[in-house]
């Protein structure tokens, strides 16, 4: 009973950083029809960020307790990726608006490699450890074990998720975004900025990479170049598994593909399969359910 | 003398080897409702698109209400107040009734981006007007009643409906009505007669197009007739119905 509590739990955690990973590939994929594949990368400059900005701060010998510290991580970190996604957006997607859809695939490859990059040229290649800032000490409930930092994560990305789709559904630049996502040219028309609400989408999705990074270094203790590239699969894994374009849909897959993944490996492979279980499931959901659990079936376009 | 609204001079359009406009010139006054006909791929929708910003023009000029709109983007041209709907109908089909009209809004909104995300009090008090705004319009156009249900699910009379009240939510002073009453009965269409009428009385002029040849005639104070991306005739609906290069464009050449 507590070992299956302790796999719910576990998949909870990862699965509420997938998800929020994955609503940055599944609004700009509602917006553009594009997969941005440099997200990953953009949650590890996120994390990178936050780490180096935490560190400058103690050396600076400024002492905030372990939650404000990682704040004051985060406040720094979020703009830079929020300029990151506009940045790549400008100049990797915005050029090749009207190209084949292949084109802007393989830019989005081009720049998940230059971010890699220019990562392993600031902080080298080897992985750096999260400062000391939060407790990892594992609190007991009904046998199982879950960090302080966890049950945050958890709190902290089912908020931001809400809010996110309060957002979109409530406010004006959630209507515009909508609008835009349905039929680009005729929100236009109607006198919505496309271009600014497209920049908009990507900043917003990048803050929540941000986010999803310090989260991930936080929970892990780790961080490096190369960290974007399995949760950014991933959360495209959940993405698709939800109904891409869908930000419910988004919601759910990531937390489906954290409980998988974690029950998978808990009770069936060992857990040195837990990527081969997510793929598994991209697989399956693509030859079976191709617009995903939520996503509205959709007629092929040429 | 009355006052011309829009001025469109030698308007070129051209798709690789088809010429879809070719030396086009219309002059619309303020107040009228002027009409454009056309037998199908005359290029009217072709001069929708290039006068909206949907396609760049190659040559000519747009002036509109002393500004020059040649080659502006989408929302320049609603901003500085031309509206317009479509020959397929496009609405945002996932929105209600509501919605769609309050995107129309967006031209006439004031507050910014931070303002939408913190909901500031003036922000708060700017969504309640455009709401408010909507819900008229959705009135004025008669379909308050689907205001909540979403678009798609609407008849294809309201959906027509509909896509004229979003046009008039940017506050147009030019309304361009692409085929409004295309697959209406002749009930329908006489309502929606009498929606333009109401609009035009309301001070917008109107451009429309449409392939009614007995509504234009009834309706309309001038016409314009395309023919292969020419303009064959203009004039009044009395000139028009017995010009003969109009009937010919129409029924073709009579064999002699």
């Amino acid at each position: 009973m507590s070992e299956l509590l302790q796999q719910i739990l576990n998949g909870l955690v990862v699965g509420s950083m997938y998800a929020l990973i994955a609503l940055g590939y599944t609004m700009v994929y509602g917006i553009l029809q594009i997969i941005n594949f440099a997200h990953g990368e953009v949650m590890m400059i996120g994390a990178m960020v936050t780490i180096s900005a935490i560190n400058m701060l103690t050396a600076a010998g400024v002492e905030l307790p372990g939650p404000l510290m990682l704040l004051a991580g985060l406040l720094i970190a979020a703009p830079v990726t929020m300029l990151l996604g506009f940045l790549i957006e400008r100049v990797a997607y915005r050029p090749l608006r009207n190209a084949p859809r292949l084109a802007p695939l393989i830019t989005a490859i081009g720049i998940s490699i230059l971010l890699q990059q220019v990562a392993v040229l600031i902080w080298k290649s080897n992985p750096r450890s999260f400062p000391d800032v939060v407790s990892q000490q594992p609190i007991e409930i009904l046998g199982a074990s879950i960090t302080t930092v966890q049950i945050a994560i958890v709190v902290l990305a089912l908020s931001i998720m809400a809010g996110l789709l309060l957002l979109v559904e409530k406010t004006r630049l959630g209507r515009a975004m909508r609008a835009v996502s349905m039929n680009q040219p005729v929100a236009a028309l109607m006198g919505v900025n496309t271009n600014r609400v497209i920049a908009q989408t990507f900043v917003i999705g990048s803050a929540l990479a941000a986010v999803a990074g310090v989260m991930w270094a936080a929970n892990y203790g780790l961080a490096n170049p190369t960290m974007g590239f399995t949760p950014g699969l991933k959360a495209f894994t959940a993405a698709v598994l939800g109904g891409i374009g869908n930000l419910g849909g988004a919601v759910l897959g990531g937390l489906l593909l954290g409980l998988i993944e974690n029950l998978g490996t808990g009770y069936l492979v060992p857990s040195e399969y837990r990527d081969v279980f997510a793929f598994l499931v991209l697989v399956l959901v693509l030859v079976l359910r191709p617009s995903g659990l939520m996503g509205e079936r959709v007629a092929e376009r040429a | 003398m009355t006052e011309a609204l829009l001025e469109i001079r030698g308007i070129n359009k051209r798709f690789g080897g088809l010429h879809a406009l070719n030396d086009v010139s219309l002059s619309i006054r303020r107040g009228e409702i002027y009409g454009l006909i056309g037998p199908n791929g005359a290029g009217k929708t072709t001069l929708f698109n290039v006068l909206t910003g949907l396609y760049q023009p190659d040559e000519g000029s747009f002036t509109f209400n002393g500004i020059d709109l040649f080659r502006k983007k989408p929302h320049v041209v609603v901003a500085s107040g031309i509206a317009r709907t479509f020959q397929n109908i496009r609405l945002f089909h996932n929105m209600t009734a509501l919605e769609n009209v309050m995107v129309g809004r967006h031209a006439r909104a004031k507050a910014g981006i931070l303002g939408a995300v913190l909901r500031s009090r003036r922000t708060q008090h700017e969504e309640a007007a455009i709401k408010q705004r909507a819900a008229q319009l959705l009135d004025y156009v008669g379909i308050s009643h689907r205001a909540d249900d979403i678009a798609k699910h609407l008849s294809y009379g309201d959906q027509r409906r509909l896509e004229i009240a979003r046009a008039l939510a940017t506050d147009p002073i030019l309304l361009a009505l692409d085929e409004p009453a295309a697959g209406m009965n002749s009930t329908e269409t006489e309502s929606l007669k009498r929606l333009m009428q109401t609009i035009r009385d309301s001070g917008i002029t109107i451009l429309l197009i449409e392939h009614d040849v007995k509504l234009m005639m009834g309706l309309c104070d001038r016409i314009a007739v395309l023919d292969y991306g020419r303009k064959i005739a203009e004039g009044v609906p009395e000139t028009i119905r017995t010009d003969p290069k109009v009937i010919e464009a129409y029924l073709g050449v009579a064999e002699s």
